[in-house]
């Protein structure tokens, strides 16, 4: 998005491909150059910003960011525990204005539910005046209600839902298929090579240029994601098991 | 004449030996979580690791180290994926005795910068990706260790910006700051391992690896480390903890 030009400022904790990777240059180019303002919060505050959005209050206490160099840059205020006289960090709701999620499986009335990690999606949803979700499955109501404990997005929240398989691909979708490390490989080799120019080979290829959905996919080939969803179940036991206890 | 093990490597094996058994340790990617892998796999079995992509006690499957906090590779035979706020409250409620992190850039308080090299804050000469939860772990575990190579650009005098509090100026400026509990007792380098002087919380010298002189440690930091008394000299890496953390990461993509 920063290299289409569609992003002048970011609030995040961390950005990178992932560590082996280093430093994104993509990254570096943008807010070197002062086109991208990259504002910092740590990963808690983060968390804890769109909790209170998710909770519908204006800020909420903590203890972490205090002293540090971020509290200033970001303007953290503190406030006062009216019980104790305390002083704690108070991290501003952050509302979102759109929510893109990715899940599981959803109904067509928008419940979605999530295997593994959860991330923080529950309360970017509830923070998101509007919350766009595509899904690895359309499922029907049945089957969300045999497992209403793995709901975390109920359906009056969500504005749309698109059915996409592979939805999160390379990256990966915990327990369905690995993110494709070669294909990271790949793309920082490219920037490695050419610079941030790379980036605009990449989006054409990727992003402009498949038509649907499945002819992106289709640039991976059957193959290899068959494989991704090889390595996955390699490392997740098979969901929604459970034995229950022998009988007596 | 080159040592028989890599940088990264000698980090992780003299990382995993400051693991206790029983205790919850939350480690950074990389580096760190190898060493908690290979405490599991040796003295440690009982070790919880924790993972900031919301990840409570996993088992790493050799060959199949994670490359970011939120995979399946980090979550292989977890215990408990209680998302990434709830898993950092854990230790704001402090439930985790020990932080396990790297870093950038250091000074002799420990306080850490992975943020921004020179220029303005805003428009920084060079743009690093940012705490993650490097600030949350530093600010809420009972006891941090930091793992780095020793280097002078490294090593520096003052950080370019706090990203992470250490100890910030010493003489209590930490919990002045609203930050109740916590610490960095340790830094482990290629070098030696190092602590800080209880009153004004300067590094010192607590030991150096087979081979390495007090004027090496001088030579690669950039600002006065201070030598207590006797420094101790650690055990090089056996070959069974080489052997553990080369089945942990066969790619090398962290062993180099």
């Amino acid at each position: 998005m920063m290299a289409a030009g569609a992003v002048d400022r970011v609030i995040t904790a961390w950005m990178s491909i992932g560590l082996p990777w280093g430093v994104s240059k993509v990254l570096r180019h943008h807010v070197e150059r002062g086109h991208v303002r990259f504002e910092e919060w740590s990963h808690l505050a983060l968390g804890l910003r769109l909790r209170a959005a998710a909770m519908g209050v204006p800020f909420l206490p903590t203890l972490t960011m205090q002293g540090s160099d971020l509290a200033r840059v970001t303007g953290l205020r503190t406030v006062q525990d009216p019980y104790t006289g305390e002083t704690l960090a108070a991290v501003p709701a952050l509302f979102l204005d759109v929510a893109l999620l990715h899940v599981h499986r959803a109904d067509r009335f928008g419940n979605c539910q999530i295997d593994g990690y959860p991330h923080m999606d529950a309360d970017m949803a509830r923070a998101a005046a509007t919350v766009l979700v595509t899904a690895e499955e359309i499922v029907p109501e049945e089957e969300i209600e045999r497992r209403a404990d793995r709901t975390v997005i109920p359906g009056f929240m969500v504005d749309a839902v698109v059915h996409a398989p592979f939805g999160a691909y390379p990256h990966e979708c915990y327990g369905l298929y690995e993110a494709d490390f070669a294909h990271f490989d790949e793309y920082v080799a490219a920037i490695d090579r050419e610079g941030p120019a790379a980036l605009e080979a990449y989006l054409a290829r990727y992003v402009y240029g498949p038509p649907t959905w499945l002819d992106y996919l289709e640039l991976f080939g059957g193959a290899r994601l068959a494989e991704q969803r090889r390595r996955a179940r390699e490392l997740v036991a098979e969901p929604g098991a459970p034995t229950g206890p022998a009988a007596p | 004449m080159s040592a028989p093990w890599t940088p990264a490597e000698l980090l992780a094996v003299m990382g995993a030996r400051q693991l206790r058994d029983d205790t919850t340790v939350f480690a950074g990617v990389g580096v760190p979580l190898l060493a908690g892998a290979l405490a599991q796999q040796r003295h440690a079995p009982r070790l919880t690791l924790v993972i900031e992509g919301g990840i409570v006690g996993p088992r790493i499957k050799p060959g199949r180290l994670p490359i970011s906090t939120n995979e399946m590779r980090a979550a292989h035979r977890a215990r408990m994926l209680p998302g990434i706020t709830d898993t950092f409250l854990l230790a704001q409620r402090g439930f985790l005795d020990l932080g396990f992190m790297g870093g950038a850039q250091i000074d002799r308080h420990g306080n850490i910068n992975t943020s921004v090299l020179g220029g303005d804050y805003w428009r920084p000469k060079v743009r690093l990706p940012g705490t993650g939860g490097a600030n949350d772990i530093i600010s809420l575990c009972r006891e941090v260790i930091v793992l780095t190579v020793h280097e002078r650009r490294r090593f520096v005098e003052r950080v370019d910006f706090v990203t992470s509090p250490g100890w910030l100026e010493g003489d209590g400026s930490r919990a002045r700051a609203g930050l109740r509990f916590g610490g960095v007792s340790r830094v482990v380098t290629t070098l030696g391992v190092f602590s800080f002087d209880p009153e004004r919380r300067r590094m010192q010298v607590e030991a150096l690896h087979p081979g390495v002189t007090l004027d090496d440690v001088r030579a690669h930091t950039g600002f006065e480390v201070l030598v207590p008394g006797r420094v101790e000299v650690t055990e090089p890496p056996t070959a069974e903890e080489l052997e553990i953390l080369r089945a942990l990461d066969p790619e090398r993509r962290f062993l180099g």
